[in-house]
Order: structure tokens, then sequence, then C-alpha cells
């Protein structure tokens, strides 16, 4: 555990930089996956930038909102650079609606850009797993055994290194999954869903959990339900096959996007749509 | 995915804990969310003694702080209207100086400066600050009526408004 480093008069806060290189090598990640689904790479870079400010923004508001007596007495706290001051379901709610206005101002495909997505949000977890090892959150419950890390005046689960290692499975999983058969999309819930139940399991050995009403795990019954909801759409988007033929009528939509800025005109050249190459 | 989901859900099942109480009360203390928050009994400025766990019953905002750290400096005049605001509900703000790192007479000095009325206890000999594993100026711990941590936040300046939401929490609790 190495929460913090003095460097001169500063106090750097490494789990947080682990979080920022997660971001930084997973949105590489993304790009590389982008330009492979031959999409608009930097429409979808801009669409995390966009997501991360949106989720910032919602974190910050939702906070201030559930504790509006402390932020009427002092509003300009509301722009303190202070990561305590955030909700984490404001921030998901209100990324999430900026990455899709954005993804839909620009025609992105969704079912695509998720699969872009997919290899940086499972890098994002392996860099969750080393955030919370180095700040010693979510530690596990006592444990006797030869793998057992001293903690917080005990012998307990390393449930950090559990995340981080199954994180990094996911990763690989991603890696090695077919992707010329299955459906637009479907790559993507399979990074939910392992994810999830990579989640499910490793909560059980937490010894920091929040607890439902009837003794359930809250972690693992969020879990459950996204295992759920990634199964189901993962076999209804796979079922759907390879890229759905479009109708004239999108491909129109998504031609301002497929001319993206930056992209250079080698690469535009390969972003025709799919479904023109096709000749359909 | 029947099978994958059932095995899920017996998974959640066995794991799961017979009562909310049961997670976090048998830890030792520990200078961190969710344990109890580590004693000390330390003389204030005034010459008192002060014991932290003696607060039990009142939420405390306990600051750790030495002259020489500007967060420190910046974040004071903010603590202390907070407890301004608050000492009629019960709030008890501590003051910690790490003496062994800063001086009685800056502390003192700085206090003054500042118009603290909450009290200021000394820790001359750097015990009580290493029983919190201090890494960094300032450190402030928000201790619930039951002594337990229940945010730690390291380095500054806080917010007012961080302090106020902590607070107010700690003081809608029974």
């Amino acid at each position: 555990m190495l929460p913090f480093v003095r460097v001169g008069p500063l106090l750097v806060q490494l789990p947080g930089l682990a979080l920022l290189a997660g971001v930084w090598i997973g949105t590489n990640f993304v790009e590389k996956e982008a330009i492979r689904l031959r999409l608009n790479a930097t429409a979808i870079l801009n669409l995390i930038v966009y997501g991360l400010i949106g989720g910032l923004v919602g974190a910050r508001l939702l906070y201030a909102l559930e504790h509006i007596n402390a932020y009427s007495t002092a509003p300009l706290s509301l722009f303190a650079l202070s990561t305590n001051a955030l909700d984490a379901s404001g921030g998901l709610l209100v990324g999430s609606a900026a990455a899709l206005l954005y993804g839909r101002a620009k025609a992105l495909p969704l079912r695509e850009t998720l699969d872009a997505l997919a290899p940086g949000l499972a890098v994002f977890m392996i860099a969750s797993g080393v955030a919370n090892f180095l700040s010693g959150h979510g530690y596990g419950s006592p444990l006797q055994a030869p793998w057992a890390i001293y903690l917080w005046g005990e012998y307990r689960h390393p449930t950090q290194i559990y995340e981080t290692l199954l994180a990094v499975g996911v990763l690989f999983a991603w890696r090695f999954m077919p992707s010329a058969s299955a459906g637009a999309g479907s790559r993507f819930w399979q990074v939910i869903g392992l994810s999830a139940a990579a989640r499910l399991f490793t909560e059980a050995f937490h010894a920091d959990s929040v607890i439902t009403p009837g003794g359930l795990r809250l972690a693992q019954v969020v879990a459950l339900l996204l295992l759920a909801a990634a199964l189901y759409m993962g076999r209804r988007w796979a079922a759907a096959g390879a890229h759905a033929p479009e109708t004239s009528a999108k491909r129109r939509r998504r031609a301002p996007a497929l001319r993206g800025a930056g992209v250079g005109d080698a690469r535009r050249k390969r972003l025709t749509p799919r479904a023109t190459r096709r000749g359909e | 995915m029947i099978v994958v989901l059932i095995l899920a859900a017996a998974w959640t099942l066995f794991s799961r804990l017979g009562e909310a109480s049961s997670l976090p009360s048998a830890v030792p203390p520990n200078p961190r969310t969710g344990f109890s928050a580590p004693d000390f009994t330390l003389e204030t400025l005034e010459g008192d003694k002060l014991t932290l766990s003696e607060l039990r019953g009142h939420p405390v905002l306990l600051n750790l702080w030495a002259s020489w750290c500007l967060p420190c400096r910046v974040e004071m005049p903010a603590i202390e209207r907070v407890y301004e605001r608050h000492r009629g509900d019960g709030l008890v703000v501590v003051g910690m100086n790490v003496t062994s790192q800063d001086s009685e007479a800056a502390a003192r000095a700085f206090a003054q400066e500042f118009g603290l009325t909450f009290p200021i206890v000394l820790d001359r000999d750097g015990g009580a600050s290493a029983r919190y594993e201090v890494m960094g100026l300032p450190s402030t711990y928000f201790i619930d009526r039951g002594g337990t941590i229940r945010n730690v936040i390291i380095g500054g300046p806080m917010s007012e408004a961080v302090m106020l939401s902590n607070v107010e929490e700690l003081l809608q609790e029974p």
C-alpha cells in the first residue's frame, strides 16, 4: 500500500495517478480498436473526453444536490479541486448521457462504438484494481493462508490483487474473443458480463461491502443484474449477426461522422461505410 | 445462460452476511474509514488534558496540522466557521498540532492568528500522529458518535462544503 508520495511541497496521490494511467492506456486501446473497426477514431476519442467531463460535472452536481445546505453556504466549493466531493452514480449518469448525445450528434453507430470502447473499459478495471491496492480501499476479510496480505492490522484476502488479476483475464479474454462471427456490440457485452462476474466473485471476500437489509452485498446484487443484462443483450445482438445492413437513409446520416477530421486521407478512404463497400 | 445466472445467484446467496453490523464492528483501531479511531490523550494549548475516547457521543472533526503547512493555513478559517456554525449541535472539533515537526510557540501564534476557539492539542513526541499513520498534512478525520472513522481526507485544503457535508451527515445520525 502506497497511497501518497511527497514530491517537494506536493502530496502526489498514487491511486489517482493509477486511474489516470488507466484512462490513458485504455484510450490507446480504444483508438486502435476504433481504427480496426473502421470507425472515426477522432470522434470516439472526443466521445471519451466528453463522457469524462460530463461524468465529473455530474458527479459534483449530484454530490452538491445531496448536500444542498453545505453548498448553499459555500457555493464556490462547487469548483473546488477535490475528489472527495463526487457522487459516482451522478457521474455515471451524466457522463453516459454526454457521451450518448455526442455520439448521436456525430452519428456514431452505437454497437460498433460500444465494441471499440470495450477494451478501454477492461483496461480501466485493471487500473481500478491497482488503485485500490495502492490506497488500501476495497480490503478483504481476515484470512490465514500463505497468500494473505497484512493490511489494516490483520492478514486479509488480497481482494485488490484478485480484482486486478481477473481484470487482466477479462482483457485477455477480450483480446482472444472471436470477433469475426460476433454481432456488432456483442464483444462489449462480453466484457461487461465478464467484469460483472469477476466482481460478483471477488466481492464475497471483501470486508468493506455495503450490505442490503437482507444481508446481501450490494455490489454483488448490482453485478448480478449487470451479468443478466450482459447475457441477454449479448445473445440478442450476437443473433443479429455481424453489422446489420443499413438503409440508404442511415448511410447518409453516418456520412459526416465518417468524414471525420484528423484521420487522414488514407485512413478516410478505409472509413467508407462497410455497407457501401458491400454494394448494398 | 440460465445456468450461469443460477450459479451467480447461488454464489451471491452463499456469500451473504447475516447482519449489516457484522462487518466492521470487530476491527481494531485503525486510522481509516470504517475502523475505530485510534485513541490518544494529549495536552491542550491551555494545559488541560484531552482524551479522544471521552468525546464519544459527539461527532468529532479531527484535523492534524502544522503551522508551516500552507494548505493547513488555507483551510483553518473554514474549519473555525464550521465549528462555530455547529458547536451548538454537539460538534466537537479537535486540532492536533504535530508539534514534533513544529514548535509550541508557532502553534500558539497560529491559533491566535486565526482566532481558533476549538481545542488545540499538542503532539509533542509525535506518538499520536504516528498512530494515525500521517503521510501528509493536513489530514482530517470525521468520527461518528460511536468513535468510528467515517471519512478521511488526506491533503488539502478542504473546501468548506466538503467539511459541512461530512459534519452534517454525522450530526443527522442518532
